[in-house]
């Protein structure tokens, strides 16, 4: 067993709440650039300028880059030889975020209750999905979540018969009715299979992989045991969202998407279930391994 | 190309601003979100209910003004205010109309509106523009003031009064009512 002190947790997640709201990950940022050079439309051209040197200014004058720093969404991935230690992990992690949140000047976002709805005052609780994993190290991402793109996500419990044209028509229509509600380009994360909870889990957590398929050498590992029509489907999505000519903040071009990010699992004879997790540009995710 | 324009509007620059035209905005403009339009509605229903001058009792005159739906991330010390971009606007749909028939000329925020809106802002000459959701750092340079009037409890769904300078929005839909959303 290897003993790790709640305290590491929570020091983690405070910088990582900061950090998210702070700086995008490379690839993100790489292909907003990519969509600026590609953009064939004026406007489009000029809200990507708008959301490059938006990039930069949070990075040097430490602004976050959206107002909505989101509720904290926080995967962990416990090994099973870890025995936690001097407290309860749960609150370690809320202390985390309460730390970053009032340190980092982020906005607090989350109310105590959905009908009485009374801010909180410190962003928390978060989102925590916990997964015991083997080994004997703690993999932490925090993945601050805006709403505006939230609330355009969608869940649908399709039939077998659908297939992969039910799947294809689910995406493509989530993103076009999402629009310029939820801040394009997006990244959309896909989750198919499982049941209702799992696809919608999946379809989360797709958003905190990277989006440069087969650069990060994890990804590469990855892919190769992904099927190839699912990398296919990513592909094929990618350019049918483009081409609904929706654009950059949804006044028109063809930068509607950045990514399609796609995660699979089994699932029952019954059934075919996709979760549509739309998420803005603003896709904030940071990934530390303790 | 951007125009200037100042706040507030005119009758002429309302009458000018058409769908797709991009501006960049100086002067007033006051923030208002789901929270504070749910209590602005009570107070004016309030208000008419006991035969009160309504702007005596709402934290700004609607007429004439412009409302942009933002709820800031906190100020640091020596900051004018955090980062400060769009909401969805689709979520004050409800309390709009009752506000456009006040007065109010003109509203920033970021994606779809409702029928009734565009019905509104047409029989009323208003318009509706949007800012580039996202870019919230870039869009508190642009804001040269900013005082809480009224909610202060509403956190950062209080009502605060803005200056703005060269404010960069697009205008969604213009006062014959054409929305640029409709045509893409
Ligand atoms: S959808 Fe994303 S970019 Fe748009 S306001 Fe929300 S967090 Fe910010």
């Amino acid at each position: 067993m290897r003993d790790l002190e709640v305290s590491l947790i929570t020091k983690n997640i405070r910088e990582m709440c900061i950090e998210a709201n702070l700086f995008l990950e490379e690839d993100v940022e790489k292909a907003i650039r990519t969509a600026g050079y590609t953009e064939t439309s004026e406007t489009g051209r000029s809200v990507l300028s708008q959301i490059e040197d938006n990039l930069k200014i949070a990075g040097d004058e430490r602004i976050p880059i959206c107002q909505d720093t989101g509720m904290a969404v926080v995967f962990l991935e416990i090994g099973q030889e870890v025995h936690f230690t001097g407290g309860d992990i749960t609150d370690a992690v809320n202390e985390g975020v309460r730390q970053g949140y009032e340190e980092g000047y982020l906005r607090k976002s989350v109310v105590n209750d959905p009908i009485e709805r009374i801010n909180t005052g410190d962003n928390t609780p978060a989102v925590i999905h916990f997964e015991i994993v083997p080994g004997d190290k703690v993999k932490l991402t925090v993945a601050p979540k805006g709403f505006g793109s939230e609330n355009m996500s969608r869940i649908f419990m399709l039939k077998p018969a659908d297939g992969i044209e039910g799947v294809k028509n689910a995406v493509i229509n989530t993103a076009k009715e999402a629009g310029p509600n939820a801040c394009p380009p997006f990244v959309i994360g896909v989750g198919i299979g499982g049941d209702f909870e799992k696809c919608a889990l999946m379809s989360k957590k797709a958003l905190t992989r990277s989006i440069q398929k087969d650069k990060s050498p994890a990804d590469a590992a990855e892919s190769k045991e992904r099927n190839l029509y699912i990398k296919e489907l990513e592909e094929e999505l990618l350019l049918k969202i483009n081409d609904t000519g929706l654009g950059p903040a949804g006044l028109g071009g063809r930068n509607t998407v950045l990514a399609v990010n796609i995660e699979t699992f089994p699932t029952h004879i019954a059934g075919l279930p996709v979760a549509v997790n739309i998420c803005c540009h603003v896709n904030r995710h940071k990934t530390r391994i303790i | 190309m951007f125009k200037e324009i100042k706040i507030p509007f005119s009758k002429e620059d309302i009458a000018n601003l058409k769908a797709g035209d991009t501006i960049y905005l100086t002067g007033t403009v006051y923030t208002a979100r789901d929270a504070a339009h749910k209590r602005m509605s009570e107070l004016i229903e309030d208000g008419k209910k006991r035969g009160l001058d309504i702007d005596d009792i709402l934290p700004f005159p609607v007429k004439g003004n412009v409302i942009y739906y933002m709820g800031p991330s906190p100020a640091k010390p020596g900051q004018v205010i955090g980062s400060a971009g769009p909401t969805t606007s689709g979520r004050m749909d409800k309390y709009t109309p009752q506000l456009l028939g006040m007065g109010l000329t003109a509203m920033i925020g970021k994606g779809k509106r409702t029928k009734e809106v565009y019905d509104s802002m047409k029989k009323n000459g208003a318009v509706y523009m949007a800012a580039v959701g996202g870019a919230g750092a870039l869009l508190s340079k642009c804001i040269k003031s900013s005082d809480i009037i009224a909610f202060e409890d509403l956190g950062p769904e209080a009502v605060r009064k803005l200056y703005v300078e060269r404010f960069p929005v697009i205008v969604v839909a213009d006062a014959t009512g054409r929305c640029i959303y409709d045509e893409i």
